[in-house]
């Protein structure tokens, strides 16, 4: 018992910490709402997605992704894109989340250790991914994007009249793209008349 | 910092980075497609961010995130039944001892 109240309290401190500084600095007069909304949504998200690639339990890896497109949804709209942010919770919470998530259960045996959850090669792995976040981040800055003082929030009706006027190739191919998934799927997991259980 | 592209552009590859050291570094399966997911929201992400900062791309960042998503379905249930139909044979989840190809 006292191990889970300590880690308990440990989330506890962590949430504060992450919730608690953005706002005293708002206190301050330093920055925006917007801006502490982006700061609090973007530690969650980092925070998460690292507990994804690091949990040893796999199924809290499963939670934590919840998490994590919670908190990605949560961004678009800050971003500017509502209907975006309603679509990752509908496909990515509710249906991807829950497909992985039986999936983890479907394939969960006794004998498979969970001592051992990296490669051999994670070193190199997070080496490779340290570097690619520097490079990435170093492009970003050094590029000249010629991007507006302050985002465009993109209303539904003119989303509607792009998807449908300008995108209607793209979103054809989409709903023969997903009969083809559901069909590949159904044929790729079903369980063969005579075949090994 | 809730204004500047470079602030989403900067989270964005700080999640795919996570995305690949996941995919690089677990060992089961089903972990390297959560990685693969976390890499294709942070792809999603910045095309978002392009969308509502850069003037002529009104409503399209959107849209393409939204044709994203519907792709990343179709790639979750694909890969999710292989992995379900080779768990059926090998019985294990974990991807370092899928070496009937090697051996």
């Amino acid at each position: 018992m006292p191990r889970s109240l300590l880690t308990i309290l440990g989330v506890m401190l962590l949430i504060g910490a992450v919730v608690g500084l953005p706002i005293v600095l708002a206190i301050l007069g330093l920055i925006r709402l917007d801006d502490i909304l982006f700061f609090v949504l973007a530690e969650i998200l980092i925070g998460s997605g690292l507990l994804v690639v690091t949990l040893r339990d796999i199924i809290r890896c499963g939670l934590a992704m919840i998490v994590c497109f919670g908190a990605l949804a949560g961004i678009y709209v800050v971003a500017g894109a509502p209907l975006v942010a309603g679509a990752q919770v509908l496909i990515y919470i509710g249906a991807i989340s829950v497909l992985i998530l039986f999936a983890i259960m479907l394939t969960q045996t006794k004998d498979a250790p969970t001592v051992l959850v990296f490669q051999t090669q994670s070193l190199g792995a997070g080496i490779a991914a340290i570097i690619l976040a520097l490079i990435i981040a170093l492009t970003v800055g050094a590029t000249d994007w010629k991007a507006l003082p302050a985002r465009v929030h993109t209303a539904t009706d003119q989303l509607a009249r792009v998807l449908f006027a300008d995108y209607v190739l793209p979103f054809e191919i989409v709903s023969v793209l997903l009969l083809a998934a559901v069909v590949g799927g159904i044929f790729l997991a079903k369980r063969e008349e005579g075949g090994p259980s | 910092m809730s204004d500047s592209l470079d602030s989403y552009l900067v989270l964005s590859g700080l999640l795919f980075a996570i995305g690949t050291f996941g995919f690089l570094a677990r060992r089961n399966a089903i972990s390297m497609l959560m990685s693969i997911e976390l890499m294709l929201n942070a792809v999603n992400l910045a095309i978002v961010a392009f969308g509502s900062f850069i003037p002529g791309l009104a409503g399209g960042g959107s849209v393409i995130a939204i044709i994203v998503m519907a792709v990343a379905a179709a790639e979750a249930t694909v890969g999710l039944s292989i992995v379900i139909a080779i768990f059926r044979n090998r019985h294990t989840p974990l991807v370092d001892e899928y070496d009937a190809m090697r051996r």
